[in-house]
C-alpha cells in the first residue's frame, strides 16, 4: 500500500543546497571545468559515454561533474538526457577497418602487416605514483616518426584464406548481410532468446565491473573459450549517414572507439571442419578493458548457437543480459532507501503475530510437560 | 586526401559532380570546429542573409557497427547530433549535420552549403574554406599516424651462439 508522504519539502530542497556546496568544496580551490574533466579525465568521460550509450564528449564531463565524479550517477544523468532529444536517423556501420589507429595491437601474431603499436597505454608502466603529476610540471608532446602507411590487416582476414577461422564477413557467393539490425533494445523491450545483434548492443552499454567479472569467470572455468586477443585496436572512424533530402551519404564527424577481436577454440561438428570461433567487442571511447570483457561475454552468450552445454552463469542471456545495465540495476538496489514505512509496519505487524503465536505454542507446550510429569 | 573528407567508405555515393562537390564541403564543415570554420568563411566577404528553415536543432543518431567489424550490423550507441537547414533569399537551400551540439556551427555551415548551392561563387568556397579545412584536417590524422608509429614495436632478434 503507496500512502502519500508529505512534509520534506524544505529538508529536500536543504538537502540539494549542501550537495551543490559540497560539490564546489573548498571555495579557495579554482571549480574544475568541463573542457579539464574532456582533455585531462578523458577515459572516465568515455565510460560514461560508454555506459549511458551517448556519444557526447561535454555532455559525459558535466555529468561527471555535476555526480562530483560518481561515474553511474555521470551514467544516470547522461541517460536521462538522451530521452529529451529526437532521433534523426540511423548511421552507416563505423568501419573499423578504416581507423585511424591511435593503437593496434594483436596477442596472436607478432608480425601481423601494421605491426605491434602500442600507442597511449598503460601496459609496460610500473603503476608507481607520480609525484611529478601533483605539480604542474611542463609535458613534452608525444614523439613522431614517419609512418609506413601500412594498412593494419585484421587478424581473422590473415586465417581466412585457410577457412581456419569462423568468418563474419558476408560470402561473396551468400546472402547479402541485413541493411539494418535486427532490433533496437531502447525501442522495445527486452525478449530472450535474443539475436547477437541486440545482444551486443545491451554490451556495448553494459556496466563495465560486471562484463569484467563475468568474463574473468570464464578464464577460471566457468564456461572456458580458450581466448586469445587476436586483436585490439583503438582510433577514430568516421561516422556517415544517408541523408534524405540530399540523396546521398554525409560524414558527421568521427569518434573514438576501441575493438576487441577475441579468437577462441573450436568448434567443428561433423558436417563443419573444425576451426576457430570469435567474440567481438566495440565500445565508444578509449576502453580496452570493457572492449576485451564485452569479446569475452559475446562468445560465451554463444553457447548455444555454436553447441556448447551451457552450464556457467557467463553463459546465460538471460541472467547476464537481465543485469548488465548498471542504471536498471542501480535504480532498483537504491529505490530501497525510499520510504518503505507501511510495508515495513505491516511486516512488523506480522512477525508480532507470529512471535505470540509461537510463544503460545512454548507456553501450552510447558504446561503439557509439567503435567505428564506431575 | 583527407580521412574524414574522402577517405571512407560510403553509402549513396553523390550522383554527379555538383553533388561530390557538396558532399566534400559538408564532409569536412562536419569534421571542423566552429572557430575555423568562421576564420576561414571572413575571407568570403559578408554572407548573405539565411533564413533559418529547420532548426538549428540537436538530435540523436543511431551510430551502427558490424558484428566481427565486417558483419551484420548493430546498434553501437546513440551520438548527438545538430542540424541546420537554411534559405537564401534567392530560394539556394543548404543543410548541415554534424556530430555535437554546436548550434553556431550548423547555421553556419548551412549557410556556406546554400551560397555554394547558389553556384557562382564555389570556386570561392573551395579555394577558401574547403582546402584549408581538408589540408588542417589531413595534417592532424598524419599527425596522429606518425605519433603512432613512434610507438610501433622494432622486434629484433637476440643472435645466439658465437659465430
Amino acid at each position: 500500500m503507496y500512502v502519500a508522504v508529505k512534509g520534506g519539502e524544505a529538508a529536500i530542497a536543504n538537502a540539494h543546497k549542501m550537495l551543490a556546496d559540497r560539490r564546489r568544496g573548498d571555495r579557495s580551490v579554482p571549480a574544475i571545468t568541463v573542457e579539464q574533466l574532456v582533455e585531462q579525465l578523458a577515459l572516465g568521460v568515455d565510460r560514461v559515454m560508454a555506459e549511458a550509450s551517448l556519444y557526447a564528449p561535454e555532455l559525459a564531463a558535466l555529468a561527471v561533474k555535476q555526480a562530483r565524479g560518481d561515474m553511474i550517477e555521470a551514467i544516470f544523468l547522461l541517460r536521462a538526457y538522451r530521452t529529451t532529444l529526437p532521433r534523426f536517423g540511423a548511421s552507416r556501420p563505423v568501419e573499423t577497418g578504416e581507423m585511424i589507429a591511435e593503437r593496434r595491437i594483436s596477442a596472436t601474431y607478432k608480425d601481423l602487416p601494421g605491426g605491434q603499436v602500442l600507442g597511449p597505454t598503460f601496459d609496460y608502466t610500473h603503476r608507481l605514483l607520480d609525484p611529478e603529476l601533483g605539480r604542474d610540471a611542463e609535458v613534452p608532446a608525444a614523439p613522431a616518426r614517419e609512418s609506413e602507411g601500412e594498412p593494419l590487416t585484421r587478424v581473422a582476414d590473415i586465417l581466412a584464406h585457410e577457412d581456419l577461422i569462423e568468418r563474419t564477413a558476408p560470402d561473396p557467393d551468400g546472402e547479402p548481410l541485413p541493411e539494418d539490425p535486427s532490433g533496437d533494445l531502447t525501442r522495445e523491450p527486452l525478449e530472450f532468446p535474443m539475436a547477437r545483434d541486440l545482444r551486443l548492443q545491451a554490451l556495448a552499454r553494459g556496466d563495465e565491473g560486471f562484463l569484467l567479472a563475468l568474463g574473468y569467470s570464464t578464464q577460471r572455468g566457468y564456461g572456458r573459450t580458450h581466448p586469445f586477443a587476436g586483436e585490439i585496436r583503438m582510433g577514430e572512424v568516421a561516422v556517415e549517414m544517408d541523408v534524405p533530402e540530399l540523396g546521398f551519404a554525409v560524414a558527421l564527424g568521427t569518434i573514438k572507439v576501441t575493438e576487441c577481436q577475441m579468437v577462441n577454440q573450436f568448434a567443428g561438428s561433423a558436417k563443419v571442419p573444425p576451426q576457430f570461433t570469435r567474440g567481438y567487442g566495440l565500445v565508444f571511447g578509449q576502453s580496452e578493458r570493457k572492449a576485451m570483457s564485452m569479446a569475452l561475454v559475446d562468445r560465451s552468450l554463444r553457447a548455444g548457437e555454436l553447441g556448447e552445454d551451457r552450464v556457467a552463469p557467463a553463459q546465460d542471456e538471460e541472467f547476464v543480459i537481465s543485469h548488465s545495465d548498471n542504471v536498471q540495476a542501480t535504480g532498483f538496489v537504491e529505490h530501497l532507501k525510499l520510504p518503505h514505512y507501511v510495508d515495513f509496519q505491516a511486516e512488523l505487524d506480522l512477525v508480532r503475530r507470529m512471535r505470540g503465536e509461537f510463544e503460545d505454542r512454548a507456553k501450552d507446550l510447558d504446561t503439557a510437560t509439567q503435567e505428564a510429569a506431575e | 586526401m583527407t580521412s574524414q573528407a574522402n577517405g571512407h567508405a560510403t553509402g549513396v555515393e553523390p550522383q554527379g559532380g555538383d553533388a561530390r562537390g557538396l558532399k566534400t564541403l559538408m564532409d569536412v564543415l562536419a569534421a571542423s570546429p566552429a572557430g575555423e570554420i568562421a576564420a576561414c568563411a571572413e575571407a568570403l566577404g559578408p554572407l548573405p542573409e539565411a533564413a533559418p528553415v529547420r532548426g538549428p536543432e540537436t538530435g540523436l543518431v543511431m551510430v551502427r557497427g558490424r558484428i566481427g567489424g565486417d558483419g551484420a550490423p548493430f546498434n553501437l550507441g546513440e551520438a548527438t547530433v545538430t542540424r541546420a537547414t537554411v534559405r537564401l533569399e534567392d530560394g539556394a537551400v543548404g543543410h548541415a549535420y554534424a556530430l555535437g551540439q554546436d548550434r553556431a556551427k550548423a547555421t553556419l555551415s548551412a549557410t556556406l552549403a546554400a551560397l555554394w548551392a547558389q553556384g557562382a561563387r564555389r570556386a570561392d568556397i573551395e579555394a577558401a574554406v574547403v582546402a584549408p579545412l581538408a589540408e588542417a584536417r589531413a595534417r592532424e590524422a598524419t599527425q596522429t599516424k606518425r605519433e603512432a608509429a613512434a610507438t610501433k614495436v622494432d622486434f629484433f632478434t637476440m643472435v645466439r651462439g658465437d659465430d
